[in-house]
């Protein structure tokens, strides 16, 4: 029972944080790239209730912050105006599965700003990088084990299948493959791809890199399970009965992959969420100014931020319920 | 030897990737205008850069069998002797934390395993789940905010200012203190699963009949556990140590960058960052040496505690 409730808050919690990040544009208050010079660090705006006079409103409000002194990060209220929360503000424009758009969820008039998970050194919302950044970190892993698992699927099918040459040819070099540790792997192929290059082409560069450099242990994988099933009784009867090459994969042995398939899957997601992360923190991925998990963290190498803006750690700790549910995923998928 | 084959595999795999790659040291000279083309021209010539692939491949391992491994651009001296001292401190690091994650991960994967159903057992799964699921980049830069904020731990290096002059006991003590952050990331980063994994081929051995039959002698419970059950969950932990190896290698990677332990992994990175292709391949060649290593380390110990491979081979 405990074990059914578990397996459905983890589904649950994945789809509201890949819906949150496909609908970033509508979501999140501002651009992730909408700079504020005089709001660096700015700290989390708490949302209140209770005005200075001691009036409550039931309608949230902001006050705007001023930086206070020479210190970066100290900054104080200004209590005389409040800026009430709006919903469905008009605001920077985005793209929403193609379509413009420029409503958001919620805003404050000018000049306040609503900063709920504070902004970095460019002034930058938080949360808005947060949302886009999510965008690019969770699905580089989906494309990504989309990819892996395609390529391992299709070279470990071949090599149990067609077994003899193809098999030898095919699993020494996932030996090869394996043979190394595999943040070096990745880290050889990304080095030989131009370094600077624009985000959208460096998105999908990871995606190809961290996809194809993994093929091997899925290959493995599903080479041992179509080995077994090449032997079933009613794949040589069908193969007695002229069932082409095709028809037998086709048909009686993919069919087999399949729980496989989707255990590698939630196994893997995870761990290519955090390549990614990995690849644009030591600055090798996605970079600046668009945002990912990986690139937002990296701001954190400096000892000041890491110290003293906990904010900034946001991308870190929002990885950890996303792997969390993954891994519930893959266990209630393998105890099946 | 089949281990010799995998690594000229991954030699001449990684070669041909690394010299694939568009774009080499003495491109980024054509940007600078006081270096004329003839320049970079000679400067491609003297390092045999405008040779064919195999030419170079044949050079690269020349220089390999020289303990050389090529020449890299950026340092202007051969990769060798800047790899071995970067090795030694990557070794020093992995190896530190690999003895003492299996020193912590046996015994308290066996007592688990001792231990089923019972606020323990429940306490440890959820503490190793979140373990597992905190990224390896979040410990480590959380582990890095305790230094900072604490100032128990140094924040990085290896070695602190005036190192050279110390003496010898002095120097030790150094490394050592430097060593207690990245060895408890590493450590840390590895132990849960190394612990689950424990516990779960010591469930299984005390779940065999003949632990049963054992318990039925009469023989004492501690005795079970140590002289049979142990022994018998020892062959699939000695093959996940060679596994484990390669998920170290990959975690000392990023833990190196980021305390900035001098060891492959900054050098790696910044030879990527450099295009220094030779210096690249250095680090990839010296952690596959390292994996198949270990690896050949786990065989031979599964032959010392398992009687069946020993007579198996004979």
């Amino acid at each position: 029972m405990s074990a059914r409730v578990g397996r459905v808050a983890a589904l649950a919690l994945l789809a509201a944080v890949h819906l949150a990040a496909l609908g970033a544009g509508f979501l999140a208050p501002y651009a992730p790239t909408a700079q504020n010079r005089t709001l660096p660090y700015a700290p989390p705006a708490p949302l209140r209730f209770v005005d200075a006079e001691g009036v409550f409103h039931l309608r949230p409000f902001v006050y705007a912050v001023t930086e206070q002194g020479s210190v970066t990060g100290a900054y104080a209220e200004d209590r005389r105006r409040a800026y009430p929360v709006r919903f469905l503000v008009p605001g920077a424009p985005y793209r929403f599965a193609g379509l413009p758009g420029h409503v958001h969820l919620f805003g404050v008039d000018e000049p306040a700003r609503i900063f709920l998970l504070g902004a970095d050194g460019f002034g930058r919302d938080q949360l808005s990088r947060l949302l886009h950044g999510a965008q690019i970190s969770l699905f580089a892993g989906l494309m990504a084990t989309v990819l892996s698992l395609g390529v391992g699927w299709l070279l470990g099918t071949v090599s149990g299948f067609y077994g003899r040459g193809v098999d030898a040819v095919i699993m020494r070099s996932a030996e090869l493959f394996l043979a190394l540790p595999w943040l070096y792997l990745l880290f050889a192929v990304r080095a030989m791809l131009p370094l600077s290059i624009p985000p959208a082409r460096a998105f999908l560069l990871l995606v190809l890199v961290i996809g194809l450099v993994d093929w091997a242990r899925p290959a493995r994988l599903v080479r041992g399970v179509v080995l077994t099933a090449r032997e079933r009784s009613y794949v040589l009867a069908a193969r007695g009965f002229g069932a082409s090459d095709l028809y037998l994969i086709r048909r009686h042995i993919s069919p087999q992959t399949a729980g496989l398939l989707l255990t590698q899957a939630a196994l893997l997601v995870p761990q290519y969420i955090l390549a990614e992360v990995t690849l644009s923190f030591l600055g090798l991925g996605v970079s600046e100014p668009v945002p990912s998990w990986g690139n937002m963290l990296a701001d954190l190498q400096h000892y000041h931020v890491l110290a003293s803006y906990w904010w900034m750690w946001a991308p870190g700790l929002a990885l950890v319920p996303v792997i969390l549910a993954y891994y519930a995923l893959s266990e209630a998928l393998s105890t099946r | 030897m089949h281990g010799l084959l995998l690594l000229a595999g991954v030699s001449l795999l990684s070669f041909v990737l690394v010299e694939l790659a568009p774009g080499d040291y003495f491109a980024e000279m054509r940007l600078d205008p006081r270096i004329s083309e003839a320049t970079v021209h000679a400067l491609r010539a003297r390092y045999g850069l405008d040779r064919p692939l195999p030419e170079r491949y044949g050079r690269w391992l020349a220089s390999l069998a020289k303990g050389e491994l090529g020449y890299s651009f950026a340092y202007g001296q051969p990769v060798g002797p800047l790899l071995w001292p970067r090795l030694r401190n990557t070794l020093l690091l992995t190896v530190t934390a690999t003895a003492l994650a299996w020193l912590l991960a046996v015994p308290l994967g066996t007592w688990w395993a001792t231990r089923r159903r019972g606020p323990a057992d429940a306490a440890l799964t959820g503490l190793t789940a979140m373990l597992l699921a905190l990224p390896d980049l979040v410990l480590v830069l959380g582990l890095l905010l305790l230094a900072v904020r604490t100032g128990w731990f140094p924040t990085g290096g290896m070695v602190s200012l005036g190192h050279e002059q110390m003496p010898w006991g002095a120097r030790v003590k150094d490394v050592a203190f430097h060593l207690v952050l990245p060895v408890a990331a590493l450590v840390l980063g590895i132990v849960p699963a190394l612990v689950r994994y424990v516990r779960a081929s010591v469930a299984d051995a005390l779940g065999a009949p003949f632990v049963r039959a054992a318990r039925a002698h009469g023989i004492p419970e501690r005795r079970v556990l140590f002289r049979h059950a142990l022994p018998a969950a020892a062959n699939p932990l000695v093959s996940l140590f060679g596994l484990s190896l390669a998920g170290l290698l990959s975690m000392s990677l990023l833990v190196e960058v980021v305390m900035s332990w001098p060891g492959l992994g900054p050098l790696f990175l910044e030879a990527i960052l450099a295009r220094d292709f030779h210096l690249v391949l250095g680090p990839v060649l010296a952690s596959t040496f390292l994996l198949l290593g270990g690896n050949l380390l786990a065989d031979l110990l599964l032959a010392a505690t398992d009687p069946r491979i020993r007579t198996e081979e004979r």
